[in-house]
């Protein structure tokens, strides 16, 4: 350990933060009651409740996808009047609530919301279905895509894009040939994140989707409502979450590694063509 | 870990800053139990104390510690409102409390049984289920059974919280079998899902009816009677003001907390 940069305070305010995020985690793994936790991971509920989660973090996921690249695309590589805001107002998720995010979307696609009594016309009833936990998850997820694609698609540049279409590519083959594959460690990183944001949502399920085992009770409403009546079930998944989400951070950082994420804060918009596009 | 210098500075740094943190939190956790122990002033009615009790007692019990702050001058009640599991798990953890309300007997037992309270609980009030429906009522719910009907979209609390160990104990004692669309984890979900039209009926308590006002329509049926739910409270042994504690209880369960009790659906105890 090299700190003779810093002074010394600032390291130990430092090693005391770091301590303050890792000490919790640390001290939950100490109450796993370890006999019981093959049991009390593998109970019916908890099984249904880990399944369900991982399929519809899966299709959020999806969702994020189909619905994010285009995003991030059209915010780094147009402009126009009031881009700022709308980047402001794609990204407010991130900030809000995500209780906040819930009630939003109940009056928007709720039985009495916005849409929600068109959707009844048609037959489609969101409430209290799976879908509405991908919906829930897919609206705290899609920023975590947009902003990480976003910043790939700046720090690459538009030198390659142009010099293809000087050469005759159309704009679909530009895309397809040359933007997408140079942000795809961007766009992995950001699925994986959008991912692991979707598993642990809470607060916007709860609101819009309700609670129910087998088609609403995600992994994190299962482990609120264990709580109440058994803990150790409750810290046995949470842990289960844990390392989920320990895993998922470890991913994105070998595809993305936290020097190039410093780059591209930077703004430093040159790097190599990856192997890819030659 | 002592290879060089500066190896055994930084690992100094460290095991300081581990220090000042063991330090600070040992410091917050000890100021409680000690001001118990000493207890020198413990048989005055004064001081402060803080009440646990059900997130369904909120309007009651804000208005109730109101009226102990200004019959017994000097007193300070703090309030601490959340689904009676989690306020009996924070005290089992070490929360300051002096007296702790719970919505249902079987939370308070667990109290009892960690030898943490100060005395036997008392009852305080009684509440039994009701139907809950969207004010225009969309799905024609008058009865039980109603709720039961396919289509209608019913809610209820899941089976590991108070009202839901109720919604089933009604249900088995009404012959009903109901499919809800969610067993939420506590009565404000359920109501929640009412108001905004998402549910067609919930299953709460009278108490929650009364105090959604508008928002929602009650409807009574005769089932309910059946299954009644208990509200104990007691004043914990922790305490570092057992006699101010002891006053809050006995002016809750007095004639004076009965009648605002009642005028908010509870029934006596």
């Amino acid at each position: 350990m090299n700190t003779a940069a810093l002074p010394r305070w600032v390291v130990a305010v430092a090693v005391v933060g770091g301590l303050f995020l890792v000490l919790p985690l640390v001290a939950m793994a100490l109450r796993v009651d370890w006999p019981r936790f093959v049991p009390l991971v593998t109970s019916d509920s908890a099984r249904a409740a880990l399944l369900l989660s991982l399929r519809t973090s899966l299709s959020a996921t999806a969702v994020c996808v189909v619905v994010g690249v285009p995003m991030a695309l059209v915010l780094a590589r147009t402009s126009f009047r009031g881009q700022r805001l709308v980047r402001s107002l794609v990204l407010l998720p991130l900030v809000l609530p995500p209780v906040v995010g819930g009630i939003a979307l109940l009056y928007t696609f709720g039985r009495r919301g916005l849409l929600g009594s068109s959707f009844s016309a048609l037959g489609i009833d969101i409430a209290f279905s799976t879908t509405a936990v991908v919906m829930s998850q897919a609206f705290v997820a899609l920023p975590f895509l947009v902003l990480s694609l976003e910043g790939a698609l700046r720090s690459v540049g538009t030198r390659y894009e142009a010099v293809g279409a000087t050469l005759g590519a159309g704009r679909w083959t530009v895309l397809r040939r040359i933007t997408l594959p140079l942000v795809l460690p961007g766009l992995v990183s950001g699925a994986v994140l959008s991912f692991a944001r979707a598993l642990g949502e809470f607060g916007a399920t709860l609101t819009f989707a309700g609670s129910l085992e087998g088609t609403t009770r995600t992994l994190p409403l299962e482990i609120y409502l264990q709580r109440e009546t058994d803990p150790d079930a409750a810290v046995a998944l949470s842990l289960i979450l844990v390392v989920v989400a320990i895993a998922v951070v470890g991913v994105a950082h070998r595809v993305r590694p936290l020097d190039r994420l410093a780059v591209t804060a930077a703004g430093t918009p040159r790097r190599r063509a990856p192997e890819a596009v030659r | 870990m002592t290879r060089n210098g500066r190896t055994r500075n930084s690992c100094h740094l460290v095991l300081t800053a581990i220090g000042v943190v063991v330090l600070t939190a040992t410091g917050c956790g000890a100021g409680e139990p000690g001001a118990a122990g000493s207890g020198g002033q413990a048989d005055a009615v004064d001081g402060s104390i803080t009440v646990f009790a059900a997130a369904s007692l909120k309007e009651t019990f804000t208005e109730l510690a109101e009226r102990f702050e200004d019959e017994y001058p000097g007193t300070d009640v703090t309030l601490n409102f959340a689904g009676s599991s989690d306020l009996v798990t924070q005290i089992i953890e070490g929360a300051p409390a002096d007296v702790l309300a719970s919505a249902d007997t079987r939370t308070m037992g667990k109290l009892a049984d960690d030898g943490l309270l100060a005395g036997p609980a008392v009852d305080l009030a009684t509440n039994i289920l009701q139907l809950a429906v969207p004010p225009d009522n969309p799905a024609g719910i008058a009865t039980l059974a109603d709720a039961a009907r396919s289509g209608v979209k019913t809610v209820v609390c899941a089976a590991q919280v108070p009202c839901g160990t109720a919604a089933a104990a009604v249900e088995e004692a009404a012959g009903v079998d109901l499919t809800p669309v969610s067993e939420e984890s506590s009565v404000t979900d359920v109501i929640g899902k009412v108001t905004s039209g998402e549910a067609d009926v919930g299953l709460v308590y009278v108490t929650d009816v009364l105090a959604a006002g508008d928002a929602v329509l009650g409807i009574n049926f005769p089932e309910s009677s059946s299954v009644v739910n208990t509200y104990p409270i007691a004043s914990l042994a922790d305490s570092g003001e057992a006699a101010t504690a002891q006053a809050f209880v006995d002016l809750v369960t007095g004639d004076e907390g009965t009648a605002v009790l009642q005028a908010a659906g509870f029934g006596a105890p």
